[in-house]
């Protein structure tokens, strides 16, 4: 596939989780709170297109909703990895060599050592289970991320002559790095941010399904998938449904991805990731 | 080699000390009273008190911290709260199943990785190549946990070859153990494989663009002597790499894997002290898998080096 017909591809997969998870917050098919134990189970078609899951909730609606929890955790997550990562490694990259670099490249690597599950667990083990602990583990795993991603594109810039120009203009390394650095590792940064956002849904469903994300009665996709496992030798399409959701949301940011890549910047095109 | 072994080596135990306090002060601290934390909002004083005293929460933070880190260097890990063995015990029973299972899935996603990568890049642009990418362009998409319950759906309920979950243990013999940890193995190892095929192909791809490969071919040699002989060593080195970062993504997803199947493995185990708030147990068993991530990382870095002598420099 090329470049375009990825970002393209991409761009409607994902844009159509976007516009359902946005559409849901003012209209759904179904009330997803209220069960309806006569409805239970309905196979797909009449008023409910998809059917119906164990409480009688309408599976077009639950899947809405999830595909809302699951982009607001993983867009907080980027963003809090944005917000810490990007000052830090653009700090690293204008000390470069000195202590400030190697402190912040060292609590890198330490945060590092902490899978994304890992933080949760520790989290959840004293504060409880929440979406804010998944939020708060896959914030926290994306900020080393975005420090790396920052820190090795400035480090390219600060040898380049405008910015040699810059400081003999007289400007300061902060002022150098927010007024030349930043704009210039931008696209850098939002290929990096589609990539941690598709990331961000796969580690939220996998939090979720082994109880340490979003708790009943919010649907989330991970959630649904744990409950539909005890029913999966009757009704396999309540297992189904949530883990396509899933695939097609991470496929299609991660082509929009690959496809932004190319479209950015010619000079970042690799074969693979 | 030896001086950047030895640097390696005092960041090593640098990054462990660092992890060692960051647990602590997350289990130890966070909740104010761990005992009154693990007990709940109904326990008596009495047990509250007797639980600080077991805990041994009377001296002051740096005297526990120091209690906590020279007993795991000793092997003492404490004792479970909820189950009142030895938390050591508990982890190696528990290692004999996420050890063999995570070395399996390795394994599985190993070989199939390494060769599909390579078939694609040596057919590059062609239909394998295409279907390749398609497939692991999926394979990335899909998590491992709901690959999972497709495994059983397909294998397990329809077709009966295998069963939906639990572990007969070894002592039920090497066959049925084996048995039982494939399709988790499966369910960890493809979408591990869709990356690495992905990796291994862009760097042979890579390789076969220098000069000492259009050399070696002017010498007279066939692409797949090419390959063969100086591509895929070279080629190898960023596998590596990957091989290592994806490690800890391996045991994240071995801790859920083994919650799809039921297996007593690590992951069920930490499950189990969450619920049941047995601090002891999170501390030592979290210390121990950001000991495993830190020390794979290592041993990639001096792996690494080994290879390539100019990494030795910095």
């Amino acid at each position: 596939m090329s470049g375009r017909a990825q970002l393209i591809v991409g761009g409607v997969l994902s844009g159509l989780f976007l516009l359902a998870a946005a559409v849901s917050l003012v209209w759904m098919p179904h009330d997803v709170a209220a069960l309806n134990i006569a409805d239970r189970l309905r196979p797909p078609g009449g008023p409910y297109p998809l059917g119906t899951d164990q409480f009688g909730r309408d599976m077009l609606s639950m899947l809405m909703v999830g595909a809302r929890s699951s982009i607001a955790v993983a867009l907080v997550a980027v963003g809090i990895g944005m917000g810490m990562g990007v000052p830090l490694g653009l700090l690293a990259a204008a000390n470069r060599g000195g202590w400030l670099d190697e402190v912040v490249m060292r609590g890198n690597d330490l945060i590092f050592a902490f899978p994304a599950l890992v933080i949760a667990i520790l989290i959840t083990a004293v504060l409880g289970p929440s979406a804010v602990n998944a939020i708060l583990a896959i914030g926290i795993f994306n900020i080393p991320v975005f420090a790396r991603v920052t820190r090795g594109g400035a480090l390219s810039l600060w040898t380049l002559d405008y910015v040699l120009a810059a400081r003999v203009a007289g400007k300061g390394r902060a002022r150098i790095s927010v007024e030349h650095i930043l704009p210039n590792i931008a696209n850098l940064l939002i290929v990096q941010g589609t990539i941690q956002f598709s990331l961000g849904i796969l580690a939220e469903a996998g939090l979720s399904y082994v109880g340490l994300g979003a708790q009943p009665p919010t649907p989330s996709w991970g959630r649904m998938l744990a409950e539909a496992q005890t029913m999966i030798y009757t009704h396999p399409l309540l297992a189904v449904l949530p883990g396509l959701a899933i695939v097609l949301m991470v496929l299609g940011l991660n082509l929009m991805g690959d496809g932004l890549r190319d479209a950015l910047d010619p000079r970042l095109r690799r074969a693979a990731r | 080699m030896l001086r950047y072994a030895l640097s390696r080596l005092v960041s090593l135990a640098l990054s462990l000390l660092a992890a060692s306090v960051v647990i602590f002060a997350v289990i130890e601290v966070i909740p104010g009273d761990p005992a009154a934390y693990m007990l709940g909002l109904n326990a008596a004083p009495e047990t509250v008190a007797a639980l600080r005293e077991e805990l041994g929460l009377t001296g002051s933070l740096w005297a526990r911290y120091l209690d906590w880190v020279s007993g795991m260097l000793t092997g003492d890990f404490g004792l479970s709260y909820t189950y009142r063995v030895p938390v050591a015990d508990l982890v190696v029973q528990r290692l004999g199943v996420s050890l063999p299972l995570a070395g399996y899935a390795l394994a599985l996603s190993t070989a199939i990785a390494l060769p599909v990568g390579l078939w694609a890049a040596a057919r590059r642009g062609g239909p394998v190549d295409l279907a390749v990418m398609g497939a692991t362009q999926l394979g990335i998409a899909v998590p491992n946990f709901w690959f999972a319950m497709l495994l059983v759906l397909v294998f397990a309920v329809k077709l009966g070859w295998f069963s939906a979950g639990g572990f007969p243990g070894w002592e039920g013999g090497f066959l049925a153990g084996i048995k039982a940890l494939t399709l988790p193995a499966v369910a960890l190892a493809l979408p591990q494989a869709a990356i690495l095929a992905r990796v291994m192909r862009s760097a042979l791809i890579e390789t076969l663009g220098q000069d000492y490969i259009r050399s070696a071919r002017a010498k007279g040699l066939t692409q797949g002597q090419a390959i063969r002989r100086h591509a895929l060593r070279n080629a190898l080195i960023p596998v590596l790499t990957i091989l290592g970062l994806q490690f800890s993504f391996l045991l994240a997803g071995a801790i859920i894997i083994e919650n799809v199947f039921f297996l007593p493995g690590l992951g069920r185990l930490i499950f189990q002290a969450i619920t049941q708030r047995d601090l002891i147990v999170v501390e030592s068993v979290v210390m121990l898998l950001v000991f495993a991530v830190i020390v794979v990382t290592f041993v990639v870095d001096l792996a690494y080096a080994a290879v390539d002598p100019r990494l030795r420099r910095r």
